[in-house]
């Protein structure tokens, strides 16, 4: 249809073109064949080349790779371990403290509504440890209500948080070596840790909240300000000597004539009031360090991840390897010898394949795993129905050449079945199995995924955690924490849409019967 | 045809026993869970245990098992999670939650799929065709539970259009229910029509530029009368059977969407009985989820013999 479109519209007909126009193609020299002087190209390469002409394929292969990498260097170079839980910053976003001025990494939370009370105790906070927990205030919304048959009209802000540093001071019951310790790292640092205790009874018998410092009017905590807008300090001074506790020899805050106490005897400890952000660094040597926040664990995420992957990796390495093995050899002897053989043996797999994945999994788990553990268990559990898949190939495949020439030639000269199904056929085979291996491995890390995340394996006492642990933990704080979530999430959706990708990149590349359809 | 329904047939009851008589095994070769002492129901439970067969040889268990459920309809008792009550009745209990999810997630899924899979074949090798394939790429390879993240925390969360959870109650058709239940369809949804899609858009390429069409635009049709009547057509032999076996697939919820969304159905059923070690439950839904499988799998290969006069079945190869 093109075609006489093309012809139609053409100004000069081509009946009408002028003879000199035309000119013979080899007046002088003789036709025959050239040598070809291109190089002849294998099949690995020329495959090869197709993948690289895949331009997703190939983004899909560079994640992986970056993927991997983060998998085996996060967990290095996080300063975290695996048994690393901190019992405080639970479902704490994304913090360092070094980044946190430029607005990124800053332990930001939204707080949607906000009443001008706890605006004010954060400013106390601020005030006492110095640093602010506030970053920024959104937006405000006036609400009028009937109280008393008056309108009373009470401001709300939206705002964002700073976590680490809302969470100011805490109580804390040390041993007097602890305590001793935290003394003597002040001196040589400077930072302080312990503030001044302030008695319950100086703060109308408010006993619960350690950020409480300075006096206040009513038992909602509204602050009593002096005339320039500062704070009063309920510092208990310990006048009366009713308390004991007074000997302190350490760094003392700012406005601290001597006179307050940092501690109070408790049989054989002290109560104390401490700063947790520089109790952490005391503790740890460094300041929080939160590349992707902490998890309802407590335990840092960037390094989770990496832990939880490394497993998935290797523990879908393993098993793709041995369902290979085991798919290939039962696809082999299906293949080749066919008849009776083939129909049994696909018949067993036509079984093994119809039970649930599930079922599978539970009754290992159930019957296996206080003998040989869990992690084998559930290897055993994806081996069982695993290799099926790659067993049909191979017999596809072992089908398809089994009855080409060099077969029979080479039975013919006398080989034997093993010789010529492993050495004549199956090396023909080779480039379709592997490739679909590429595809088997993001089977197996999600259906390990799905497993853990819905609780039915347990890794954590084997590989400390799980991608699908991960997840679980972060689905039940997803309101408070989502970061708990999405980073793991979106660590293992990158993981799977790559492998899929490079997989379907590589079947294509390898798939003779493509070339040149896209050309 | 008839030969071959049979044939199939037949082998399918084949598999599901040897399936079933296996995982029987298994499940009664574990210790009988312990029951309460100072319950009502304990003497009861016992009293069906000894019924059951408990401590006879397994093959004279699972003959009493069999000829329970073919004479009674008798599946067992709970001894866990739901202690003392008929395993059956409560599996039909969680029956319809499922259904009526399911349902509604492929009405919902099946039309887009096919239609988008239509208009990425259709505009082959143009910006909607990538950006079709490219979603329906991610969608296929992103686990379940992903997107369920998203659509709770965001539809659900942050929009506020949902609740988090579906409500409770049996009024399966109500409004209120409906939007209750729309988070957990839409999560699964997503799956299902990008598999539609790409299924639609791999064969609808491939019927359109066959020889036929070439013809079939010859001899005069246009464009959209060729598509509508020679590719479509062509194409729905593919299509067709695999929403057969969406339609027997409804009965089977998943377990991890019903869990995240609170789906009172036999996806969290099944669940819960696994955490919660309760064999007898878990024996039937075993036998259940097994028979669906195969079901849908015989529903799809018989369905390709009514839809395409090429395929005969049961003739020799």
């Amino acid at each position: 249809m093109e075609m006489m479109d093309k012809m139609e519209n053409n100004s000069v007909p081509y009946e009408h073109i002028p003879a000199e126009k035309f000119a013979f193609a080899q007046m002088d020299s003789r036709i025959h064949d050239t040598r070809l002087e291109t190089k002849a190209r294998g099949y690995f390469a020329d495959a090869m080349l197709r993948f690289g002409k895949n331009k997703s394929s190939v983004a899909a292969a560079v994640i992986i790779g970056l993927l991997i990498l983060y998998a085996i260097f996060a967990p290095i170079l996080s300063s975290y371990g695996i048994d690393d839980k901190d019992k405080i910053y639970v479902s704490y976003p994304p913090y360092v403290e070094s980044l946190s001025k430029f607005g990124i990494f800053n332990g930001a939370v939204v707080y949607q509504s906000v009443s001008d009370a706890q605006l004010k105790k954060w400013e106390a906070i601020f005030a006492e440890t110095g640093r602010n927990p506030l970053i920024r205030e959104i937006g405000k919304t006036k609400t009028v209500s009937k109280w008393r048959g008056q309108d009373r009209i009470t401001y709300t802000s939206k705002v964002k948080v700073n976590k680490f540093n809302e969470l100011g001071i805490r109580f804390r019951t040390l041993s007097y070596e602890e305590y001793n310790a935290i003394c003597a790292w002040q001196d040589e640092t400077g930072i302080q840790v312990l503030y001044p205790c302030v008695e319950s009874k100086d703060i109308l018998d408010i006993s619960d909240d350690p950020n409480l410092w300075y006096q206040i009017s009513d038992i909602k905590g509204t602050p009593v300000l002096d005339e320039s807008g500062n704070f009063i300090p309920a510092y208990s001074k310990n006048k009366k000597q009713e308390i004991e506790g007074m000997e302190y020899n350490s760094l003392r805050i700012k406005g601290d004539d001597g006179s307050y106490i940092y501690y109070l005897k408790k049989s054989g400890a002290v109560n104390c009031r401490i700063d947790y952000y520089t109790y952490y660094q005391f503790v740890n040597g460094k300041a929080p360090t939160y590349l992707f926040g902490t998890n309802a664990m407590g335990q840092d995420l960037f390094m989770a991840i990496g832990v939880g992957a490394r497993f998935s990796l290797v523990f879908a390495i393993l098993v793709s390897a041995i369902n290979l093995t085991i798919g290939t050899i039962y696809g082999a002897i299906q293949g080749y010898y066919g008849g009776a053989v083939d129909l049994i043996l696909d018949r067993i797999a036509d079984i093994l394949s119809e039970v649930p994945f599930v079922v599978v999994t539970t009754l290992f788990q159930l019957h296996l795993a206080q003998k040989v553990g869990v992690v084998p268990a559930f290897l055993f559990a994806f081996v069982l129905t695993g290799w099926i898949g790659m067993a049909a190939l191979t017999r596809k495949q072992f089908y398809r050449f089994k009855s080409q020439e060099f077969v029979y030639a080479a039975r013919t000269l006398g080989a034997s079945d093993w010789r010529l199904m492993f050495k004549h056929v199956f090396p023909n085979a080779l480039g379709t199995i592997v490739t679909s291996c590429a595809l088997v491995i993001p089977g197996v890390v999600s259906s390990e995924t799905s497993m853990t995340y819905l609780g039915i394996i347990d890794l954590q006492a084997f590989a400390g955690t799980s991608i699908g642990t991960l997840m679980a933990q972060g689905q039940t704080a997803m309101t408070a924490s989502p970061h708990a979530m999405f980073f793991p999430a979106l660590y293992f959706a990158l993981l799977m849409i790559s492998f899929n990708l490079f997989g379907n990149g590589l079947r294509d590349a390898f798939n003779p019967s493509t070339r040149g359809v896209e050309d | 045809m008839g030969k071959y329904i049979a044939q199939r047939l037949l082998l399918m009851l084949m598999t599901l026993f040897i399936i079933t008589l296996m995982c029987f095994v298994l499940i009664r070769m574990l210790p009988a869970v312990e029951l309460p002492p100072e319950d009502k129901h304990t003497a009861i439970v016992l009293a069906r245990r000894e019924a059951a067969g408990y401590n006879k040889p397994y093959l004279v268990q699972f003959g009493i098992f069999l000829k329970n459920i073919f004479t009674k309809w008798d599946w067992g008792v709970s001894d866990k999670l739901y202690f003392g009550q008929d395993v059956a009745a409560i599996f039909s209990s969680k029956l319809p939650a499922t259904m009526v999810v399911n349902l509604y997630s492929i009405i919902l899924s099946i039309p887009i799929g096919i239609i988008l899979g239509i208009w990425a074949a259709l505009k082959k090798n143009t910006w909607i065709d990538y950006t079709v394939s490219t979603l329906t790429m991610v969608t296929i390879s992103t686990p379940s539970f992903v997107f369920a993240f998203l659509i709770q925390y965001f539809l659900s969360y942050k929009l506020g259009w949902f609740p988090f959870l579906m409500k409770a109650g049996t009024d399966w058709f109500s409004w209120s229910m409906f939007v209750s239940m729309l988070p957990a369809v839409l999560s699964l949804s997503l799956g299902t029509i990008a598999g539609f899609t790409r299924v639609t858009r791999a064969e609808l390429t491939e019927v359109l530029t066959s020889e036929f069409m070439l013809l079939a635009r010859t001899k005069g049709l246009t464009r959209a009368q060729a598509t509508v009547r020679h590719a479509l057509k062509n194409c729905m032999v593919v299509i067709v059977p695999s929403i057969f076996g969406e339609f027997v697939g409804i009965l089977g919820g998943s377990l991890i969407i019903e869990r995240i969304f609170g789906v009172p159905g036999v996806g969290s059923l099944y669940l819960n009985s696994i955490n919660g070690r309760d064999y007898p439950m878990f024996m039937m839904l075993t036998v259940f989820y097994t028979t669906i499988g195969l079901l849908s799998g015989i529903v799809v290969d018989i369905s390709y013999g009514f839809i395409d006069p090429r395929i005969k079945m049961g003739s020799k190869k």
